[in-house]
């Protein structure tokens, strides 16, 4: 029996069985490759897409937990027209990505932190981006979400 | 019952083996090969003609092989780099552009095709110019694959921070100026003026007194075919445009909204995908195993069983993962179960109680200099994995005789080699297609990339296209990894706080030598390397030898200091030469730090001293120790000299991320073994920083002494361990000398 679902506004009824994890049916039924594959375990959060608004990692939820929910991947987040999110933006302006490969995680869940927060602090930051990034593009990250959120772009050690 | 046995053919592996004579193997067939190679020009006809063959179309003209400019003025470059994250291409295209004064916005970077016309003889020519061993990036290579370099110097290798300094500089660069003066010589033929008259920028070449002006696309047919300069002149520094500019890197729109490819990425009609699990115990083999629990699983189709390892083919990744966890296989343990890290401490220990070194350099009598009661310290560090975030994914069709594979790797040419070596196919039945890389660190070079080997197997006996791709499991287990290795430092003191001689013996699978550089004049100074090789795959981790040998000498540095009663700083600097740029690094993050000024109680600060890669790094870490025992770094400033920086908003962001992974592995990192086998199973027990683990303040600042051009890639990793280290004995009294600190402060 198909899992119906919607991804990126669009409804879907899924093939896989439903034991298939999620980032699976996005990456290789959908073929929606920006969501990735890291370690399989939600350790890293390369897979992190929006559940219902929530940030989720992908690799580590049954497809059929999703049925019925709305799914945000990566390549939702532009505007039907084309236009990148603010989000996305701040991130070019600070050249964040390196190799790239975990920054779709990445800015999926700090755009699930600003919607949540609105300005976050960086103790919110911390506390909310715990996806990894190898390249150690963490201060460039921070820098972005600060910019985006219309926050002075250099953290200040000890400020609130 | 499925079950097949397999006979276990396993030769012992050879415990011991002497690094030195692979490395000077290396470097020997470069120089020889040297002469004949690096006579090719930049415009060598035959290797450009078949470029051009390969790369232009209707109303494209190619030049030297890397650059082709269309008729509508776009300008393609063809790298022979692999963009792992590090920002060359951008910057190799500055370097090319600047000097063929392109308009950037019409300026494109692709990787070169993986053919031998593409091989990078601006390498070769960078490693003939310093011969003091940065081939150690290709450290591990099987004879069988040295001598094949050697003869047919396939080089497309991406390590040893090499892009800009040797690629860019000794190829890039001329292939844009001897463009540019081909197109200005065509212009000035069509519009019947000296070529002294006229002038270029932005893809024009432009005759000011007459107010006439020719595009690069108009003129390019023509050009094209002009025989190029071989050593055109070089613009003056103070003429750029777009070098030492922080122009926006040209490949991250793609990786802000998830449409670049990677080769985890990639599908083609008809594909399946395998995953693999190989002897857990490295060097062993398959030898049995029931392949009905996988097949009983829904969309796998296919157990194949390699030499030393089982892989499932399935319709996706998940049936193929589920039947391979369902599978039992069984290993031998290739004679290796006796090993295990505290093994390989105990092997280093007798070792260096023996006292027979494998190879020495140094100068002085250190011997007569250590004295009777010398300073010793002992230095351990574990194998490090590089942990990039994309694990292996390799595409492979073979089909009508022809294998096509696709993927990144750090050496595209390479990998297609190693495949027409694992199939028996004619090289030009086998091609690669490199694509981009989810990180790499050294880990994608193809003589330790199993994968290649294990997906020509798969695809040679398939119907269809088929997708490897190893479980973060497997990537964990499988690595190549950094040494784990042990030091034993000795050093005496005059009463005046002079270090009268000082000693590194060091164990690991590699001599070190050839990459570093110890920049303090003593009378004395020894480096003593002594092999020991276990079961494991070693390889080029990020900054190769310098993380662990900075550690090593900028930590006991830092002992001595501490033992002469002397302030770290100041002791190195006694020891720094007069007006050295080692010095003038050092002085400038004293000064930046705020090195003198006081600290809030239970905070120190540490710094460390190191070159690697012709670029020296100074870093001062300033840190605290949090409630659960772990190091809390809060502010890291660094001072760089790289002689001259391309884009200095890309290099700054190298020097960010590398001190971050240098602080990473210091802190938390650690690949164990027992019984042969890795212990660790997945990024849960392999733990990488964290944003809120790294460090709130980074103060990064550039020297830009105009000495030649150093790396930037691996350059910032060396200090971050010492300085942290360093950091927390000023903080705490406790000297860290075994890495990670994680491990000693959890007990």
């Amino acid at each position: 029996m198909a899992i119906e679902t919607s991804i990126n506004g669009k409804a879907v009824a899924l093939s896989a069985e439903p034991d298939t994890p999620l980032l699976w049916v996005i990456r290789e039924e959908l073929g929606l490759t920006g969501t990735k594959f890291g370690c399989g375990i939600a350790a890293c959060g390369a897979c992190t897409v929006h559940v219902n608004g929530e940030p989720t990692r992908s690799c580590s939820v049954p497809v059929s937990e999703v049925a019925g929910k709305s799914i945000t991947t990566i390549e939702g987040l532009k505007s039907a027209d084309g236009t990148l999110h603010a989000v996305q933006k701040a991130w070019i302006a600070a050249q964040v990505p390196q190799c790239g490969y975990c920054q779709s995680g990445q800015i999926m869940a700090a755009v699930a932190l600003i919607e949540k927060t609105g300005r976050p602090s960086d103790a919110q930051i911390d506390a909310a981006m715990t996806n990894l990034c190898r390249c150690g593009t963490y201060p460039r990250i921070r820098k972005a979400i600060r910019a985006a959120t219309g926050q002075a772009a250099q953290a200040v050690e000890g400020a609130v | 019952m499925t079950d097949t046995p397999i006979a276990d053919t396993a030769a012992e592996a050879p415990l011991k083996r002497k690094g030195v004579k692979r490395r000077s193997f290396l470097i020997g067939g470069v120089a020889i090969v040297g002469a004949g190679l690096f006579g090719i020009s930049i415009a060598d006809s035959n290797a450009a003609k078949d470029a051009k063959a390969r790369i232009t179309g209707e109303g494209e003209h190619s030049f030297a092989t890397w650059l082709k400019i269309s008729e509508d003025d776009v300008i393609t470059i063809y790298s022979p780099h692999t963009d792992i994250g590090q920002g060359s291409n951008t910057g190799l295209a500055q370097m090319l552009a600047e000097e063929l004064d392109a308009a950037w916005e019409q300026v494109r970077i692709v990787s070169a095709p993986a053919e031998p016309s593409f091989a990078n003889v601006g390498l070769g020519r960078g490693f003939m110019a310093e011969m003091t061993g940065q081939p150690a990036i290709i450290n591990g290579i099987p004879q069988s694959f040295l001598s094949f370099i050697a003869r047919q110097m396939n080089l497309q290798i991406t390590g040893g921070s090499t892009a800009l300094r040797f690629t860019g500089q000794m190829t890039f660069q001329k292939v844009g100026a001897a463009t540019r003066l081909a197109l200005m010589e065509t212009a000035a033929k069509r519009l019947n003026v000296p070529v002294g008259e006229l002038t270029t920028q932005d893809s024009r070449v432009i005759h000011a007194k007459s107010s006439q002006s020719l595009r690069y696309g108009e003129l390019a047919a023509e050009a094209a075919t002009l025989s190029l300069d071989n050593e055109p002149k070089l613009k003056d520094p103070t003429q750029y445009r777009l070098m030492r500019q922080s122009m926006q890197r040209l490949d991250i729109p793609f990786k802000v909204d998830g449409s670049v490819q990677y080769g985890m990425d990639f599908a083609i009609p008809n594909m399946r995908v395998a995953t693999i699990q190989a002897a857990p115990v490295r060097g062993g083999k398959l030898t049995s195993v029931d392949t009905a629990p996988a097949l009983a699983i829904k969309g796998v189709e296919k157990v194949i069983k390699l030499d030393d390892a089982v892989a499932v083919v399935a319709k996706g990744y998940w049936p193929a993962i589920s039947g391979l966890r369902a599978l039992a296989p069984s290993f031998t343990d290739g004679g290796h179960a006796g090993i295990s890290t505290a093994s390989i401490f105990a092997a280093h220990d007798a070792l260096f109680a023996k006292g027979e070194a494998d190879g020495e350099a140094g100068e002085g009598d250190v011997q007569a200099g250590l004295g009777t009661k010398p300073i010793e310290a002992k230095y351990q560090v574990p194998f490090l994995h590089h942990a990039m975030m994309e694990p292996f994914a390799l595409t492979a069709q073979y089909k009508d005789g022809k294998l096509e594979i696709w993927g990144g790797m750090q050496d595209p040419l390479a990998t297609k080699m190693m495949a027409v070596e694992v199939s028996g196919l004619d090289a030009d039945d086998v091609t690669f297609h490199p694509m981009i890389i989810g990180g790499s660190f050294g880990r994608r070079l193809p003589m330790y990339m199993e994968i290649v080997g294990q997906v020509t197997k798969l695809a040679m006996q398939l119907p269809y296209p088929v997708k490897l791709i190893w479980s973060r499991e497997e990537e964990v287990a499988q690595g190549a990894y950094r040494p784990q290795s042990s030091a034993v430092l000795t050093a005496s003191l005059t009463d005046k706080k002079r270090i009268t001689a000082f000693r590194n013996d060091y164990a690991q699978p590699e001599s070190a030598e050839s990459e570093t550089v110890f920049p303090y004049i003593l009378p004395a100074v020894s480096r003593r390397h002594f092999g020991h090789v276990s079961n494991q795959q070693t390889g080029a981790w990020r900054s190769v030898n310098s993380t662990q040998q900075g550690f090593y000498n900028e930590s006991f540095m830092d002992e001595l200091a501490h033992a002469a009663g002397e302030d770290p700083v100041i002791f190195r600097r006694n020891h720094l030469k007069a007006d050295s740029r080692h010095l003038r690094v050092l002085d400038e993050v004293a000064a930046r730090s705020g090195w003198n000024t006081p600290l809030p109680a239970g905070r120190g600060r540490g710094v460390a001293l190191v070159e690697s890669f012709k670029t020296i790094v100074a870093m001062v870490v300033e840190t605290s120790v949090g409630e659960d025992g772990m190091p809390k770094v809060h502010k890291v400033t660094t001072v760089v000299d790289a002689g001259s920086i391309v884009n200095p908003d890309a290099a700054m962001a190298q020097i960010e991320g590398g001190t971050i992974m240098g602080l990473s592995s210091a802190i938390g990192e650690a690949i164990t073994l027992e019984k042969g086998k890795v212990q660790q199973s997945n990024l849960s027990d392999y733990p990488l920083m964290t944003m809120a683990q790294s460090p709130l303040v980074q103060d990064i600042h550039f020297l830009n002494s105009g000495a030649p051009m150093g790396g930037i890639g691996e350059p910032g990793v060396p200090p971050a361990a010492p300085a942290l280290a360093n950091a927390l004995f000023a903080a705490t009294g406790k000297r860290v000398r075994n890495l990670p600190i994680m491990t000693q402060a959890k007990g």
